[in-house]
């Protein structure tokens, strides 16, 4: 009985000093955080993408709460609307919001499309591929195929396809935080407007060569015949460099450049299939 | 006998063509010059399609400072100008002639010009190892350097490659001559020709022609890769290092492969540009490797059916030697100023092997001539940590492949560094400009 009194008022004892040491330590080093930083930081996605050019989501929630304006301050990876709500915290004015933007591969060359001459058998890695050279496929401006913007996405959004050896970029899960366009050595990917309900068109084809030689290297290169231009008639698709390009603030959606493509270069997405129109008499 | 102190590698030398004598081949029935074939701005074209051209004729203008004139190998007509690929697969502008066989000799010598930097320069001259520097540039060493050795490269370190020893037997005077005008040029009076051990005979030549010349002297060096670095040669040399990130020209040395200076010879004194060079044209299962002297822009195609045709089991072809070339992505391709060999090699002794995990042995660091850690190197460069790989010296990478040629779990060591050391150069320049 004895002894467990001891005990108890010794280590009672010992506990007091240790939290009157710990309580005097955290009132000498005390560092006042503005509290909107813990706030704001709440608001954001936490996955420290990079995406808004801070090493971290604390690293922007701090320059939030820090900024006198909210203008050069985006967070491309959270939901529709954070930027408001972190407006409202800070009391700033947030700039109106862009639409959501989306990751799209500016490449169709499918195995099937482009004619390979070599074997690659270096490592899988696209910048180290396309340090050697133009890798195993004919085209220098295509994809590589080595997912090396597969590895950079946080959020689990790319993923090769095996039977087309191209990345496939999940919608749903792509936050547009623009990882992956820093990541692709040959600049394929684009952060391009989603559309309303998804719905957009682009020329997915980088190739800069004539059409001529163009052609020669992938079955679905654009060729610069300068077709869809033509036929757009919103003015939206300007042909530069051997390549269209499809102004996404333009374009009506109208489809009429698809069909016109000779190589089939130019692809939609989330268009509701199209209606069978019966001819009935 | 010399070499480097550190690091490096004894490798197998597989010199199937030593000895063999140059072999001139008949001139190609088009030729295709591409216009980017040295380090610097691609030369501008100052000729159109249906223009004739001499043999030896201009035919693009350099585009700056650091650039190179580029002239006709052959008398014949322009038929286009293109886009083309090069052996890494990439796309290229060129100029195509095709050959007038019914004159196919007539030379348009170069005006006669005393001035050696600018004979070199109107001759379109560049490095002939494989870098393919504008020769004129390295001719005109920074003010502030004084030169007091020129050595010239013929070390030859990289196994298979026999061009520049077929040259030393085939030139030999032309060599010194060359040799001579690049010291009356930069002003140097002390020579040294580094010749590695393995090539005796270009060693005995060379001596003798060499004995009654004051400030020439051939040097033996014993055989190690890559002792034909600019920084490992000068250091075996003349035992001076050269600093993290400056030339040789820093510690008073000037370096020319050999033959870029018979090149020179040719130039200044038969008026001739560069629109020829010898390329080794080698592989274990080539029929008749060798050393075949043909113009610039000769196709691929030709060269290896000169040496006996593809063998059926090619895995790669490799242009320049093994350690330090690149695998052709095709063989449509043509040769240039700075091609010194083509390599075949079939598919059991060019494939990579899978990767293994780095098990700390050390090799890389103790191959590693230029004294890095490549394990880590290649690490920072995979995980993207441009600033530690600075810090690590990353820009000191001299490419050598030593480091992936001892890894022992076969990991692409040389591969990650190389991309990892052009982020540092990007990172390094724009902190200069800011």
């Amino acid at each position: 009985m004895h002894i467990i009194l001891i005990s108890i008022i010794a280590l009672g004892a010992l506990g007091i000093i240790g939290s009157i040491m710990l309580w005097g330590v955290s009132r000498r080093f005390h560092v006042d955080e503005d509290p909107k930083i813990g706030l704001i930081e709440q608001l954001l996605p936490g996955a420290n993408c990079g995406g808004c050019g801070r090493s971290g989501c604390h690293d922007f929630a701090r320059a939030c709460a820090g900024a006198s304006s909210l203008d050069n301050l985006i967070c491309p990876a959270s939901e529709p609307g954070t930027m408001q709500k972190i407006a409202a915290i800070t009391g700033l004015e947030a700039k109106k919001s862009d639409e959501p933007k989306v990751a799209v591969i500016r490449c169709g060359g499918s195995c099937d499309k482009r004619t390979r001459f070599s074997a690659y058998d270096g490592p899988a890695s696209c910048a180290v591929a396309n340090s050697l050279g133009a890798a195993d496929g004919n085209c220098p401006f295509g994809c590589l195929g080595c997912g090396d913007c597969v590895s950079a996405c946080k959020w689990h959004a790319i993923s090769i396809d095996p039977s087309s050896g191209l990345p496939v970029v999940d919608e749903d899960a792509c936050t547009a935080c623009g990882a992956c366009v820093k990541a692709c050595p040959r600049s394929i990917i684009e952060l391009r407007r989603k559309g309303p309900r998804g719905m957009r068109i682009w020329v997915a084809c980088s190739n800069r060569e004539k059409g001529a030689a163009a052609i020669k290297e992938c079955k679905a290169a654009c060729i610069a015949c300068g077709k869809c231009a033509r036929t757009c008639s919103h003015d939206a698709i300007t042909v530069s460099g051997n390549l269209a390009y499809i102004d996404p603030q333009k374009c009506r959606l109208c489809k009429k450049c698809i069909d016109i493509c000779p190589t089939g270069a130019i692809l939609s997405a989330n268009f509701p299939p199209k209606k069978n129109i019966s001819t009935t008499e | 006998m010399k070499t480097f102190s550190i690091g490096g590698l004894h490798l197998p030398e597989n010199k199937l063509t030593a000895g063999q004598p140059v072999e001139r081949l008949p001139l190609p029935a088009e030729v295709t010059l591409l216009l980017s074939q040295h380090i610097g701005a691609p030369a501008r074209p100052i000729v159109k399609k249906g223009d004739t051209v001499m043999r030896g004729q201009l035919v693009a203008e350099p585009s700056g400072a650091l650039s190179s004139a580029i002239h006709s190998p052959v008398c014949g007509t322009v038929s286009r100008i293109d886009t083309v690929k090069t052996p890494q697969g990439l796309s290229a502008e060129a100029i195509i002639i095709k050959t007038d066989e019914s004159r196919p000799d007539a030379l348009c010598s170069l005006s006669p010009c005393s001035d050696v930097v600018e004979a070199t320069r109107a001759a379109g001259i560049v490095g002939m190892g494989g870098a393919a520097f504008p020769t004129p540039v390295k001719l005109t060493p920074p003010a502030d350097t004084q030169p007091d050795t020129l050595i010239i490269n013929a070390a030859e370190c990289e196994p298979f490659l026999t061009c520049d020893h077929a040259l030393m037997l085939a030139d030999p005077d032309g060599v010194i001559s060359g040799i001579r005008l690049i010291m009356q040029a930069t002003g140097v009076n002390h020579c040294v020709i580094a010749i590695e051990s393995n090539k005796p005979d270009a060693i005995k030549l060379l001596r003798r022609l060499t004995a009654s010349i004051p400030g020439i002297e051939v040097m033996i060096m014993q055989p190690r890769y890559p002792q034909g670095g600019e920084k490992q040669l000068t250091e075996a040399v003349t035992g001076r290092m050269i600093a993290s990130g400056k030339l040789p020209a820093a510690a008073g040395v000037i370096v020319h492969n050999v033959a870029t200076a018979r090149a020179i010879h040719r130039a200044v004194t038969l008026g001739e540009p560069l629109i020829e060079r010898i390329v080794t044209v080698t592989g274990p299962a080539l029929s008749r490797p060798g050393n075949y002297l043909a113009a610039i822009g000769t196709p691929l195609r030709t060269l290896i059916e000169a040496a006996g045709g593809l063998p059926e089991n090619t895995g790669k072809v490799i242009i320049g030697g093994p350690m330090m070339g690149r695998a052709a992505a095709t063989i449509d391709s043509f040769t240039v100023k700075g091609m010194s060999g083509i390599l075949v090699l079939p598919s059991d002794l060019s494939s990579r092997q899978p990767e293994e995990p780095c098990i700390r042995c050390g090799r890389c660091v103790s191959a590693c001539p230029m004294g890095l850690e490549p394990y880590l190197l290649s690490t920072y460069s995979r995980m993207n940590m441009t600033d530690e790989a600075i810090d690590a010296l990353v820009a000191n990478c001299i490419e050598c492949g030593s480091c992936s040629y001892v890894c022992p779990s076969w990991r692409p060591l040389t591969d990650f560094i190389r991309i990892g050391k052009q982020r540092a150069i990007s990172v390094l320049k724009s902190r200069k400009q800011s």
